[in-house]
């Protein structure tokens, strides 16, 4: 017996084999293709990088995998399945401080992010953030992230770990042809560690060790404050799971002591990569290098909801003469949510149509803990991608039936104040 | 279908204890002629190994009775897998060789492939993980079985690892 895993959060895939020989291992991580993925499997084990909360997570059981070049926990001592269903009945400590954190500075902050993403970042107000995507110029995802306008004279950027290479040098890049153009703007990235707190009890568990009133702090809003006891850390109500959350930047040198204080909380548990996956799945979200990526357009990702009304009629974002054309054109695939019984079904999957001609591929699936049939998105041809629409999956070389199903799976359960 | 696997059941007799075991005899005879002719070798371990259990390094298990294999994963493999929530198995009457794909076992977080520690034919499929797929975690070594199997080519059994040398192999693997 060999097990194949797909986990993946904020922006990567891994596999994670128990093969002939065994050893729990990943085989590839990263945003950056299959070259990358293979590059990185036969790279040294050993170098792979670690965030403040790795001993933490070693202490607490955690099993260890290599995620686009981290060592991550992928689950604890509880059952993938049990942290799952903890997480929308609870809540739950996911460490994300692999994720790139930049900030951008200067007058000009907005125009240079604007030149690189899709969102209107201009109309944002003060402390509110979009999710949105990087493009390229031939209109596919580079990557996707949350920007965030704060109050405190700079954007707040957070992109997948998988990713931070190329969004880095992408982000440098630019910022040298604003610079010699005589914009005023620069790039800090942060070395602040990154957990996310996910789960309906979040507002409950985090209020204790805030003045702040949470109840005010709503979906996609940010701001600074002191989390039991440990100051200068940015909490931001979003998250990856569909649950009510927040992402707490901290300072590495008190990530440890925050993490301990919440889980003094009972409704709190870790959380691990595994959970991750299935939750954002659940919920409807996309894993880049999976769902999305740059042979993916927004259009076709069904993601045109993230390109801003002003940026369709400016056409002023990279890709955007492939991109804004698409939206009223409409494209020969698009992404949907399938739904099935039987064998669960997984990335790579062919999809087909009644009478087995093969009309997509699978991009994520797993058998879905809250649901306990089988959820995944993959992209069909569009003649095929109206909800409710019978197609099939072949799965193990057998044709079992599909629904074609609107996402998220699961309801979400965002707090919009 | 349903007739063959119920006629096919009754060769496992000593596992189906709810099956008349009374018509299973001259199968069961057949499959002791069978394996006695291929190893009297390993016949004269047989009496000691119809209780042991014996691994793939593949994390299959395999412990022989009556002259049926009886066929699950180990502790170590549904530890790895997590919760199993689907097994997909083969249908009874199918002939396996040895280490040939025979089904997969499906957590939320991962597929993974079984593969027959013999080569036989598949007498029965444990039906109840259908409704109760957990059995493999709660009780691989009991209740959560997967298939039963014919032994055709009992010197097979040799080149498994016993407990002792399977439990030396995942020490192995976790240093």
């Amino acid at each position: 017996m060999w097990a194949r895993m797909t986990v993946g959060a904020g922006g990567s895939v891994l596999r994670l084999r128990a093969s002939r020989d065994g050893l729990l291992r990943v085989a590839g991580a990263g945003c950056a293709g299959k070259r990358q993925q293979q590059r990185q499997a036969s790279g040294s084990e050993a170098a792979l990088k670690k965030t403040p909360l790795f001993d933490f997570h070693r202490q607490q059981g955690g099993k260890m995998v290599e995620f686009a070049g981290w060592s991550m926990p992928v689950q604890y001592k509880d059952s993938h399945i049990a942290s799952h269903m903890h997480t929308r009945e609870h809540c739950s400590i996911f460490d994300v401080s692999h994720m790139l954190q930049t900030k951008v500075h200067g007058k000009d902050r907005v125009k240079f992010m604007e030149s690189l993403v899709v969102a209107d970042i201009a109309e944002l107000k003060d402390n509110q953030g979009s999710l949105s995507l990087f493009t390229n110029d031939k209109g596919g995802i580079m990557d996707d992230l949350i920007v965030t306008k704060t109050d405190q004279g700079y954007l707040y950027v957070v992109s997948n770990a998988g990713c931070a290479d190329k969004d880095s040098a992408h982000m440098k890049a630019r910022l040298a042809e604003f610079k010699a153009q005589g914009f005023d703007v620069d790039l800090e990235f942060l070395d602040e560690a990154l957990i996310a707190l996910q789960g309906p009890a979040m507002s409950k568990v985090l209020q204790e060790g805030l003045k702040e009133d949470l109840s005010k702090l709503t979906f996609m809003t940010s701001t600074l404050a002191t989390v039991f006891g440990v100051p200068g850390c940015r909490v931001t109500r979003c998250g990856y799971t569909g649950e009510d959350g927040v992402e707490i930047s901290v300072p590495q040198s008190r990530v440890v002591e925050l993490t301990e204080k919440l889980l003094t909380n009972s409704e709190v548990k870790l959380a691990g990569l595994g959970a991750r996956d299935s939750l954002r799945l659940e919920a409807g979200l996309c894993l880049y290098g999976n769902d999305i990526d740059e042979t993916t357009t927004p259009v076709e990702a069904t993601l045109v909801w993230t390109i801003g009304k002003r940026r369709r009629k400016t056409k002023d974002f990279p890709g955007a003469n492939i991109i804004v054309p698409q939206i009223k054109a409409k494209t020969d695939r698009k992404r949907v949510g399938l739904v099935s019984a039987g064998p669960p079904v997984r990335q790579h999957t062919p999809i087909l149509s009644p009478d087995g001609k093969v009309i997509g591929e699978v991009t994520s699936g797993c058998p879905s803990p809250c649901l306990k049939k089988n959820v995944a998105m993959g992209y069909v041809d569009a003649a095929f991608a109206k909800n409710g629409t019978a197609i099939q999956v072949e799965v193990r070389k057998k044709a079992v039936p599909a629904t074609v199903s609107k996402m998220p799976f699961v309801p979400t359960n965002y707090y919009s104040g | 279908m349903a007739m063959r696997a119920a006629v096919r059941c009754l060769s496992a007799a000593n596992f189906s204890s709810r099956l008349p075991q009374l018509s299973s005899a001259a199968q069961l005879s057949a499959t002791r002629l069978l394996w006695r002719s291929g190893s009297p070798r390993t016949l004269s371990s047989t009496s000691a190994l119809s209780t042991a259990l014996k691994f793939t390094d593949k994390h299959e298990w395999v412990q022989v009775e009556g002259g049926i294999g009886t066929v699950g994963i180990s502790s170590y493999a549904q530890e790895a897998l997590g919760d199993v929530v689907y097994c997909g198995l083969p249908e009874v009457g199918q002939r396996l060789e040895q280490m040939e794909e025979f089904g997969a076992l499906e957590s939320v977080k991962a597929a993974s492939e079984l593969y027959s520690p013999l080569t036989g034919e598949v007498t029965e499929i444990n039906t109840e993980l259908a409704e109760n797929p957990g059995l493999v975690n709660k009780d691989c070594y009991a209740q959560g079985w997967l298939i039963k199997m014919t032994i055709e080519k009992p010197e097979e059994l040799e080149s498994l690892m016993d407990q002792a040398g399977y439990d030396k192999f995942i020490k192995s693997l976790e240093e």
